[in-house]
């Protein structure tokens, strides 16, 4: 046997490496492609808001295959819990990024969003916030922060407007008001709100008391008696789940049943609110943002969500967080690229009009906020939600005033 | 504002100021006799009241029944916990023992995490959403079964100190540590009862506070926080202190919340706290050291 020895000189060395990267090209460009997007989901999933962050992590489970369907891309979830604290979020982000995050969705409260949009905007890292209503956070002029969410003046204008429609169709119009909000960063935003806001409308009722409170306070019967001691037609809420479950109990404790309860954020339409009190959770009005139940992707989402969690209905958590994610997906594909600015210009260029939310679409405007969001209004009814208004997209008339908790059998 | 909306609120901040002050009690039980300061408090209520939670999701046990065997329960935790891992602390430097209670703390707060989840967790009883009127007074039922029951186990952990051996050979040990074993008293025996019956004073009022107030993990830590409010504020080791410490706080924090802000209640009662630790530092009533 002869071995013939084969001395490798510099021009095959460079002629194979030549070869190599020809060869590897078309397959590196495929990679790039077919390559999911990493998508870091920042969200409360412990602390004071874990039972709304959990619930906004539903839509993260069941969006992979909505969106398959739908040709967009599949994402990587990288998940991250904020623990309901904004130095955490900030340093999670933080975290997320030096692990390979590509782009951000999160984080539901307006104070933790703000901490993670000036992270994403240090690093050049494109952020779309699911649910927060705090104007500041898109007045920045940050160039990565994208927000699909109203913000808390477009909540409260549709929000008045609809409770006009319900006024009027009821025949009953309320004459004064107590207003209790949470003193985070969205509840301190959303009563700056309603003072602004509310004199464009030319409401029926004024505002007798305002009082705000800790969302983690553990009692809240204080609040309630100081909100009864005001003698008021109607109970305007801006709270979170915990507090509107406590503020619901001290209520009927107190007999107190005021004409209406109108919320302008979360708490009172969600599952556990209507599980844990069952008849006494009938009655309240949420104004919020919601979906269009005919809307082809709503129909689809509905369908998704009932056969992963048979037990729990659709609802704001679900709706927006799906759409943050079918927006990544969406810039992802036309930006053909995972590079942080191409899919920032990706998403700034957004354009999906079959979408779930109410309202024409997803489109982001020049400080990358969705101006085109509309809100509804919903009724909890026999542990159910129903829309009462606005007329074109309601399924119920709302039931104004409400039944006395002491008349509920 | 109309006089009753004040009436109701110091009602409501008397009844919850007698469960906050048994809870508190059983730390001002645990330092006045074995001089540590049991930083893992809040998050041992934090256990009874999931106890309490569990059996009633399980079994309906109503917690108020509940509550002798929770603090049983509590009982045995605190006496093994004493006997078997702060004993060999008691001699040793005050940071040592600091780090050692917080340690079991962080601990009890993240098992709970890990066995229950961060969501609110509550007992809903036929009698959760109950009043009674008295005439402009509206009490809250579940407040008022608590504070009479807050009542009663403080008295009889009063009868016990006072008039039993055993209570008097802890109250010895308190007073005279070298004398205890002199006299030939079985002082870490007692130091692990005495750690045992803060516990179960803990374990009833956890058992009683779940009948308001959702639990959580992260209770733990605020708890122990307001534990110490309540002790330093009613004079620490003293046992009519905590009691008098709670009523104060829980009055302090309603009227704080009805007259001023209401998120500014923690403020009022902290501040309760620098005017007694300026004008009396040992406590209202507690004893000057000497």
């Amino acid at each position: 046997m002869s071995i013939t020895r084969y001395r490798i000189n510099r021009r095959h060395l460079m002629a194979g490496a030549g070869a190599t990267l020809v060869s590897l090209g078309p397959v590196s460009r495929a990679f790039a492609q077919g390559a999911p997007l990493k998508v870091g989901v920042l969200l409360p999933r412990s602390g004071a808001q874990a039972g709304i962050g959990q619930d906004c992590y539903r839509a993260v489970e069941i969006a992979p295959g909505l969106l398959k369907d739908l040709g967009l891309p599949a994402l990587q979830i990288m998940g991250a819990d904020t623990e309901t604290n904004v130095d955490t979020s900030r340093s999670q982000a933080e975290k997320l990024i030096a692990e390979g995050a590509q782009l951000l969705v999160g984080a539901f409260d307006s104070g933790q969003s703000s901490a993670i949009a000036q992270v994403a905007e240090q690093k050049g890292i494109p952020f779309v916030i699911n649910i927060a209503a705090a104007p500041p956070i898109t007045e920045q002029g940050y160039k990565f922060v994208f927000r699909n969410f109203p913000t808390a003046p477009m909540i409260l204008g549709d929000a008045f407007a609809n409770q006009k429609e319900i006024f009027e169709a009821a025949g009953s119009a309320p004459k004064t008001a107590v207003f209790m909000h949470v003193n985070d960063t969205f509840g301190t935003a959303m009563a700056g709100g309603v003072g602004a806001v509310m004199p464009k409308f030319n409401m029926s009722y004024t505002i007798a008391q305002t009082i705000s409170y800790d969302p983690t306070a553990r009692d809240l019967s204080v609040e309630v008696a100081k909100a009864k001691s005001a003698n008021a037609d109607v109970l305007i809420m801006v709270s979170r789940l915990n507090d509107a479950i406590l503020i619901t109990r001290e209520l009927v404790k107190q007999r107190w049943t005021p004409q209406g309860v109108l919320s302008m954020g979360p708490g009172w339409y969600e599952d556990q609110y209507l599980k844990t009190l069952g008849k006494l959770g009938d009655g309240p009005l949420s104004f919020v943002p919601w979906y269009d139940p005919n809307k082809k992707l709503s129909k689809a989402l509905e369908a998704a969500h009932t056969k992963a969690y048979p037990e729990i209905m659709l609802n704001t958590n679900h709706v927006y967080t799906f759409e943050a994610l079918l927006v990544a997906a969406d810039a992802y594909k036309r930006a053909g690229s995972a590079d942080p600015k191409a899919l920032a210009d990706a998403i700034r260029k957004t354009n999906i009009t079959d979408n779930v939310s109410t309202g024409p679409g997803i489109q982001f405007n020049e400080k990358g906020q969705n101006d085109k969001l509309k809100n509804s209004a919903i009724q909890n009814r026999g542990g159910k939600l129903v829309t009462v208004a606005p007329k074109t997209a309601a399924n119920a008339k709302a039931e104004f005033p409400m039944t006395p908790y002491d008349k509920r059998g | 504002m109309p006089f009753e909306i004040y009436l109701n609120v110091a009602a409501a901040g008397v009844l919850t100021g007698l469960v906050y002050g048994l809870m508190a009690l059983g730390l001002s039980v645990i330092f006045g006799v074995i001089r540590v300061v049991n930083f893992a408090h809040g998050e041992m209520m934090a256990i009874a009241m999931y106890i309490a939670v569990t059996l009633f999701a399980a079994f309906k046990l109503d917690p108020l029944l509940m509550m002798v065997p929770i603090a049983v329960v509590l009982f045995a935790f605190g006496y093994l916990l004493q006997a078997h891992l702060i004993n060999p602390f008691i001699n040793r430097p005050e940071h040592s023992q600091f780090m050692l209670l917080v340690g079991i703390g962080i601990i009890i707060l993240n098992t709970l995490l890990m066995i229950f989840g961060p969501d609110a967790k509550n007992v809903q009883t036929s009698y959760a959403f109950d009043s009674y009127q008295v005439g402009p007074l509206i009490i809250d039922a579940t407040k008022a079964y608590a504070g009479g029951a807050a009542i009663l186990v403080s008295a009889a952990l009063f009868a016990f100190f006072r008039f039993t051996l055993v209570g008097q050979a802890i109250r010895a040990c308190a007073d005279n540590y070298t004398g205890a074993l002199v006299v030939g008293l079985n002082v870490q025996q007692l130091y692990a009862l005495t750690f045992g019956l803060g516990s179960a004073c803990v374990g009833a009022a956890g058992a009683m506070i779940v009948l308001f107030i959702d639990v959580t993990p992260p209770l733990g830590p605020a708890y122990t926080l307001l534990a110490f409010l309540i002790v330093i504020t009613g004079g620490l080791g003293s046992m009519p202190g905590a009691l008098v410490g709670g009523v104060l706080i829980g009055v302090t924090e309603a009227m704080a919340g009805l007259l001023f802000t209401p998120s500014a209640k923690s403020m009022f009662s902290f501040a309760l706290l620098v005017i007694v630790l300026l004008f009396r530092p040992q406590g209202l009533l507690g004893t000057s050291a000497r």
